[in-house]
């Protein structure tokens, strides 16, 4: 589904934050990409997402080469992934309704389909009593769990979380795992960027969990 | 076709509702643009009245022959012989001085006069119309006419009448200059606030692009903001030219009362306005499709 082949990437007037790199993620697939800052994992899920494109090696996701994308074939690409930013990135001017409802705007899902489709995300996550609260008045908590809702909505065949658990007490972080590996669980991708692996993992989820670890730019075993 | 209606309509709401949380400053932005496009309209209104007050009189030159009071008939055939034979001249037309005499008095504008005199003092004249209506030729027409028998007076008529010509086609230019130096600042007026809208939203805009937005799903809320922005200026801008209108024309009232004329400025016709209107809303759009791409292009960059 995401084959990555001796692919390298280099920010302008830098070094190379990706160097080489080869792996494979198949369809259901659980991923953790473990790794110190700066290890180049938000770059490598940067890349994974189309958000960036690689400055060498080939770049697959389903049998589309990245590189090769035209910039106006790239957004189609995205929504096929769903993310979580570390940071959120909820819009802070609208309710948690209308920040679930973006992505099936951006698909051309309106009307009542839509809002059937919003208030399942929003109550997969347990924040449908709070559909019209706005996301300021969350906890940090709450803030990541409308996150993962709004990247769910769409349905995408991948999850991306970038840190999701970087800024919560442990309690809170299982919570937001679990609901991670309750969608692997119904065939999603999903691939997780976090510092070192959780301290305590189900078990069901320890059998099928692949690891990435990164250090300095390179993948070790 | 559903599909694409609610596509369109779902921003329009959006941008609607935007524009009644921050109605204060979307009237303000409407009347600046109002006041932009009202300058050029206005002029328009005064020179396209003045051109039709001059359209109603004949703006081709003639040449008026006035006889002399005491010129017999047989002078009167031997004058229209030589003009019917004459190769500059098209046309020509005889009024005799009691056919003039009945006109002046039937005519509003001096009939008050025509009371006051006792008896005619209008000659008989003959009106020519000239082949060739270049000035020149005309009054050489005019030089050699002034010297035939029983002529008392031959005068190029219209002369005013293109003089204010030339002004009304100095005024037609200046529209044109005006509208485009305006249409420039309208766009610059738009472009600009969509530009902080823009400023604004960036967070928006960036997380749409980041799950997966066209930049025609982020540009359609700034073309309809730009548009409605464009549809609020041309109207404002019609109610200032009536505004003006109205309050030009309880003057003009008085000032062509004491002229006995019914001259008043009247509003532009329909297709100006819709013209006008169609303009102010394609500089709108046109204005924000440039601030939306610049940002677009920047936003990329990053």
């Amino acid at each position: 589904m995401i084959k990555f082949d001796q692919v390298s990437k280099r920010y302008p007037g830098s070094y190379e934050t990706i160097k080489s790199i080869s792996f494979e993620i198949n369809q259901g697939d659980l991923v953790f990409v473990t790794g110190a800052s700066g290890a180049g994992k938000s770059t490598l899920l940067k890349m994974i997402a189309g958000l960036e494109r690689p400055t060498a090696g080939t770049v697959l996701i389903g049998n589309q080469n990245v590189s090769q994308l035209k910039s106006s074939a790239i957004p189609y690409l995205r929504r096929k992934f769903g993310l979580i930013f570390q940071d959120h990135k909820l819009l802070y001017d609208r309710n948690c309704y209308e920040n679930v409802a973006l992505p099936l705007y951006i698909n051309g899902v309106l009307g009542e389909e839509a809002a059937k489709r919003i208030r399942a995300a929003l109550d997969k996550v347990g924040l449908l009593n709070k559909e019209r609260s706005m996301p300021i008045t969350l906890s940090g908590g709450e803030q990541q769990r409308l996150a993962i809702a709004r990247a769910v909505v769409s349905r995408p065949a991948i999850l991306i979380a970038d840190e999701p658990t970087g800024n919560l007490d442990e309690n809170y972080a299982a919570d937001i795992l679990g609901f991670l590996y309750a969608f692997q669980q119904v065939g999603v991708t999903v691939i997780i960027a976090s510092h070192e692996l959780p301290h305590s993992i189900p078990d069901n989820v320890k059998n099928i969990l692949k690891q990435l670890h990164l250090q300095d730019g390179e993948l070790s075993a | 076709m559903n599909q694409w209606l609610k596509q369109h309509l779902q921003p329009l709401q959006m941008v609607l509702g935007r524009m009644r949380q921050n109605l204060l400053g979307t009237v303000l932005i409407c009347c600046v643009m109002g006041v932009t496009l009202s300058l050029p309209e206005i002029l328009y209104t005064i020179v396209d009245n003045l051109s039709q007050m001059t359209g109603s009189i004949e703006s081709k030159p003639q040449l008026s022959l006035f006889l002399k009071m005491d010129a017999p008939s047989s002078t009167k055939d031997a004058i229209a012989e030589k003009l019917k034979k004459h190769p500059d001249i098209k046309t020509y037309e005889f009024v005799s001085k009691e056919s003039a005499w009945e006109q002046f008095q039937q005519n509003a504008a001096t009939a008050d006069i025509t009371g006051s005199l006792s008896k005619n003092p209008l000659p008989d004249a003959y009106f020519v119309t000239p082949k060739d209506i270049h000035p020149e030729s005309v009054q050489r027409l005019q030089q050699e006419i002034q010297h035939w028998d029983g002529v008392d007076l031959a005068q190029i008529d219209a002369n005013w009448i293109k003089r204010l010509d030339t002004v009304i086609k100095l005024g037609k230019k200046a529209i044109f200059v005006l509208v485009a130096l305006l249409g420039f600042a309208l766009i610059a007026i738009v472009g600009n606030t969509i530009r902080l809208q823009i400023l604004t939203q960036l967070e928006e805009i960036e997380v749409s692009k980041l799950i997966g937005a066209t930049n025609q799903f982020i540009r359609r809320p700034f073309l309809y903001a730009g548009t409605l922005y464009g549809l609020g200026g041309g109207i404002a801008a019609w109610l200032i030219v009536l505004a003006v209108v109205t309050l030009f024309n309880s003057s003009i009232t008085q000032i062509a009362d004491l002229y006995a004329s019914q001259f008043r400025l009247s509003m532009p016709g329909l297709w100006v306005t819709l013209t006008m209107l169609i303009s102010a809303i394609g500089l709108g759009w046109l204005g924000s499709f440039v601030a939306v791409n610049r940002s677009l292009a920047q936003i990329e960059k990053l």
